[in-house]
């Protein structure tokens, strides 16, 4: 996977992790380019696009969120929709149900949790548990007296 | 200095803001606070200022002198900090930076760090965004974890040395000791990510791949892998919709195709699990459709049996029927890399194929319609046709052109009846006539031309199509030329078919006139229209003034093209009426030239010319007019090929429509062109010589002065004096200039000079300056043979004079014997 855009249904980044070397302005436009792209899908189009040299997986969740992949082209496009659909379980299990507020207000955290869930573009834990039980663990690491950073209530 | 705000704080604040100009504000008064605190070098609030500054980054606003805070936060010994940090570095740095380089040290620190979650923190970003540099620098670090027991750190290693060697290849080799036991590993976070090292491994390098076959005996080890996943009980951890891990087992397959490819003991050897995975998977969501997507693409890759192929594909036929269009859309991709090597399992699933036509994604209908096109074939011809006709009609219009070329193709290869092909043009043309291709026009009337029997139902069929519509311009322009050839045959009413329309002759003009008058015909449109009006003056009886009158009105027209056309025709019915019947006879039968190349004519059987009248071709070998006859009788030979004095042949298969039919085009445009050489129309079966003829002049350019001229014939006055001119560029051509005077005191008129020669040569004659030979030697008549010699024998010719002086008709025949060697040799 090259890169992963998490965006809202207004085209408001949420999230961009990128695996290509890419400068600031270069992952802009790139990003522009993909959300239009993804916007103007309609609803009931297939999820797979193509874009440049690289296969555009996407989805969108709870009617409010788009995800969206680019992947390669020996990449297996079924199998990144169930990625996307993984990454959105983690966030629901660990925000214990989760809105858009809530990524929104702790957007460091969906980096930490996509962090142990995939490395470089490529899973590193299909087990949800152990995504869940590292961030947990690693959560519990953070320095208390911290106030920026706030335990999810 | 008050405590910077924190960081939900100003989350909170920003998203208050109503304007995109009320939040720019807010965002560049933080900033300046997030400056000054930073040269205040507060260890304190680092943190919280980055992680502000990032939220800030990710609305779009710039972040770049937070880069060496990142720095800062990462050499920090809290945890917090760390974590900030490396978060800020992956999103705030890429690799061209220098300040990056910075970060190694750190990095490398933090690799050894005690706690394994600072460890993990250190990989993750190096496998994210490390430098070929870095991962230098730091590669040993990542080698020594690969081994460790630890399998949270050994996983994100692994992934960590993927990364290494994408940036660094030459690395791999100090990997390899370290993958020694990967797969023996039990956690499948490791499996999984040691999965995808031997992948990357073996994929880069073909010794890596050879040894992971052999020596690593890494096929069996996968194999029992999957098998575990998937005779294994339900295993909560690893489950999603009641299948085991299904990202490892998409690995392991992909792997698997790997080392499958090309190798006959590794497929072999995975043939089994392939097909277990197959049969065994659950479809009824997407994840089980991932698998098998994923097995269906190793057993196509690799060397399976055949029986294992069917399977694959008779499961990209299932998916074809999947209501979820993700699965169709990759199912047609699929099998249309395959439709080549397994034709006949894909065949099975023509009819689902073919219903995806029907689809309303866009790319799903167009790889259907690649795909249909790929299956055709004698047997399916007549139903996949209906299939694709009905799909040219309701399809969208970025797809016609390429629809109708396909079919067109498609029923040129298959047709079962030429009846039933003209048929299906025909609705090709009128269905989407403005969408078809320029150069199918020529391709379509040659078709036409060569189904002889199908002359009367085709003119009836286009007539009647033109009638109601005529905007659509290929489809116009093969109706006129149709019109033009066989327009005797529509007024006849000599349609077999189908019932035979009654049209006369002015209704036949007029409607080619209102194609000429229409403001959508276009220029090349029009000339055909021209064209067939003129050739129907042959072909009908009572119309002939009107045709005269339609052809001199033209002769004023703007239109250069059609001008010149006009004024040539007139010329025709003027002075040159007595060739008119010659010129515009019917098209023989023309031999079929599969090349595409702009310089390729489609020879007829008859000669060609260029010449400043541009007329209609020749009537061809098989048959010749009486002129011919008498030629032959009187030189008494099958030795002797008889030549008569034509105009050129059109050219009907010259790229783009307005060369078909274009006579003498070459003089049209005005500059000739070189010939063609003889190598670049290699499928052309007449001599190159012919060629040479259409560009006119240059050819004879590079002219070997010096040969001597000769008198060919000197009788009762008149003398015909033969010149010669060699090309330098064809030793095999001879130009001859013949010059006719006369001596006498009384003009002859009507002069027609023809020649015969030998079989082993070719002869052209281009046109006479004029007919008259005038008294008392005031002028003479040139005119040019062209004598093609390949095989440089003598050269012979016996030549025939007509013409009319003092009042009665005069013919001679002669034969030339006294040719200079210079002029043959």
């Amino acid at each position: 996977m090259q890169f992963m855009l998490r965006f809202s249904t207004q085209g408001k980044l949420r999230l961009q992790k990128c695996h290509v070397p890419l400068s600031d302005k270069e992952k802009k436009k790139i990003t522009r380019e993909l959300v239009q792209m993804v916007l103007a899908r309609k609803p009931k189009m297939r999820s797979f696009l193509e874009w440049r040299d690289l296969k555009i997986v996407y989805k969108i969740i709870h009617a409010s969120v788009y995800f969206c992949c680019a992947i390669e082209d020996q990449d297996n496009e079924l199998i990144t929709l169930e990625i996307i659909h993984r990454y959105v379980e983690l966030l629901d299990k660990y925000f214990v149900s989760v809105c858009e507020l809530n990524i929104i207000f702790n957007f460091e955290k969906a980096y930490f949790i996509l962090d142990e869930f995939l490395l470089g573009g490529e899973v590193q834990e299909t087990s949800k548990k152990n995504v869940l039980k590292a961030i947990e663990q690693a959560d519990l690491l953070q320095e208390p007296r911290h106030e920026y950073f706030n335990v999810p209530v | 200095m008050p405590a910077p705000i924190r960081l939900r704080e100003l989350i909170r604040t920003i998203r208050t803001a109503r304007t995109q100009a009320e939040e720019r504000e807010m965002i560049q008064k933080e900033c300046a606070a997030i400056r000054s605190s930073f040269r205040e070098e507060d260890n304190t609030y680092r943190c919280r200022n980055v992680a502000k500054l990032l939220y800030m980054h990710m609305l779009g606003y710039p972040a770049h002198f937070g880069q060496l805070e990142c720095l800062k936060l990462i050499a920090s010994q809290k945890f917090t900090d760390k974590r900030i940090g490396y978060l800020g570095a992956m999103l705030l740095l890429d690799e061209r930076q220098d300040v990056h380089l910075l970060m190694t040290n750190c990095i490398k620190n933090d690799l050894n760090h005690s706690t394994q979650f600072v460890q993990g923190l250190a990989l993750c970003t190096l496998g994210c965004m490390g430098s070929s540099e870095m991962c230098r620098d730091l590669a040993g670090e990542v080698e020594k974890l690969l081994k460790t027991s630890n399998s949270y750190l050994r996983k994100k290693a692994a992934l960590c040395a993927v990364h290494v060697i994408r940036k660094v290849p030459e690395l791999m080799e100090m990997f390899l000791p370290a993958t020694k036991n990967l797969l023996n590993e039990k956690n499948h976070g490791v499996l999984h990510t040691s999965v995808v090292l031997l992948t990357e491994m073996c994929e880069r390098s073909p010794d890596m791949l050879a040894h992971f076959r052999k020596n690593e005996k890494l096929v069996p080890q996968l194999v029992r892998i999957l098998k575990n996943l998937i005779m294994s009980g339900y295993s909560p951890e690893h489950d999603v919709s009641g299948i085991s891990d299904p990202f490892l087992q998409v690995r392991i397959l992909r792997l698997l195709r790997i080392l499958g490819r090309n190798d006959d003991d590794s497929s072999e050897a995975m043939n089994d699990i392939l097909a277990q995975v197959a049969t065994n998977t659950e479809t009824s969501k997407n994840v089980g459709n991932a698998i098998l997507y994923e097995t269906v693409l190793t057993i196509m890759d690799i060397k399976s049996e055949s029986g294992l192929r069917v399977l694959a594909i008779n499961i990209l036929g299932r998916f074809l029927l999947n209501n979820d269009k993700n699965i169709r859309y990759v199912a047609l991709t699929s099998l249309l890399k395959t439709v080549q090597t397994d034709h006949n399992a894909v065949q099975r699933h023509r009819s689902t194929i073919v219903d995806c036509l029907k689809d309303l994604d866009v790319s799903i209908k167009r790889r259907a319609m690649e795909l249909s096109f790929a299956l055709v074939n004698g047997n399916n011809i007549r139903g996949m046709m209906k299939e694709l006709l009905y799909f040219l009609d309701s399809c969208e219009p970025e797809f016609k052109a390429d629809c109708a070329s396909g079919i067109f193709l498609a029923a040129e290869k298959y047709a079962p009846s030429k009846r039933w092909h003209i048929d299906t043009i025909m609705r090709v043309l009128t269905t989407a006539g403005s969408y078809v291709r320029d150069d199918a026009v020529p391709n379509l009337i040659q078709l036409i031309t060569n189904s002889v029997e199908m002359h009367a139902y085709t003119v009836q069929r286009l007539y009647k199509a033109i009638l109601g519509d005529y905007s659509q311009q290929p489809l116009v322009q093969v109706a006129a030329w149709c019109i033009g050839e066989y327009g005797d045959l529509l007024v006849s009413g000599q349609c077999e078919e189908e019932e035979p329309i009654q049209v006369t002759e002015d209704e036949v003009l007029d409607i080619l006139e209102s194609v000429l008058i229409s403001n959508m015909s276009t220029s090349v449109t029009r000339g055909y229209a021209l064209t067939a009006i003129m050739k129907l003056s042959t072909r009908f009886t009572c119309t002939v003034n009107r045709i005269k009158k339609v052809v001199s009105i033209y002769g004023s027209s703007i239109d250069v093209e059609l001008q010149q056309r006009a004024v040539e025709y007139n010329a025709l019915f003027k002075k040159y009426d007595h060739m008119r019947s010659a010129l515009l006879e019917r098209m023989p039968v023309m031999e079929k030239v599969t090349t595409n190349g702009p310089t390729e004519i489609v020879q007829t059987n008859g000669e060609t010319e260029p010449a400043p009248l541009e007329t209609k071709p020749p009537p061809s070998g098989p048959q010749p007019t009486s002129q011919a006859n008498d030629l032959l009788d009187l030189l008494g030979g099958n030795d002797i090929t008889p030549v008569i004095p034509t105009a050129p042949t059109s050219k009907p298969a010259s790229a783009g429509g307005e060369l078909l039919d274009l006579l003498g085009d070459i003089s049209l445009t005005g500059a000739p062109t070189a010939a063609p050489t003889p190598a670049s129309v290699p499928q052309i079966s007449q001599p190159p010589f012919l060629l040479d003829g259409l560009s006119s002049q240059p050819l004879f350019n590079d002219i070997t002065a010096g040969i001597p001229s000769i008198t060919a014939y000197s009788k009762n006055g008149l003398k015909i004096e033969f010149t010669f001119e060699r090309s330098n560029t064809n030793p095999s051509v001879t130009v001859i200039t013949i010059q006719a005077s006369n001596s006498t005191e009384l003009d002859m008129t009507d002069f027609v000079f023809q020649a015969a020669v030998p079989k082993t040569f070719q002869l052209q004659l281009l046109s006479p300056s004029s007919s008259i030979v005038p008294a008392f030697n005031t002028g003479t008549i040139t005119q040019v043979i062209k004598v093609l010699n390949p095989q440089k024998q003598q050269l012979r010719m016996r030549i025939k004079l007509t013409y009319n002086h003092k009042g009665s008709a005069m013919q001679d025949l002669a034969e030339v014997n006294n040719f200079p060697p210079q002029s043959w040799q």
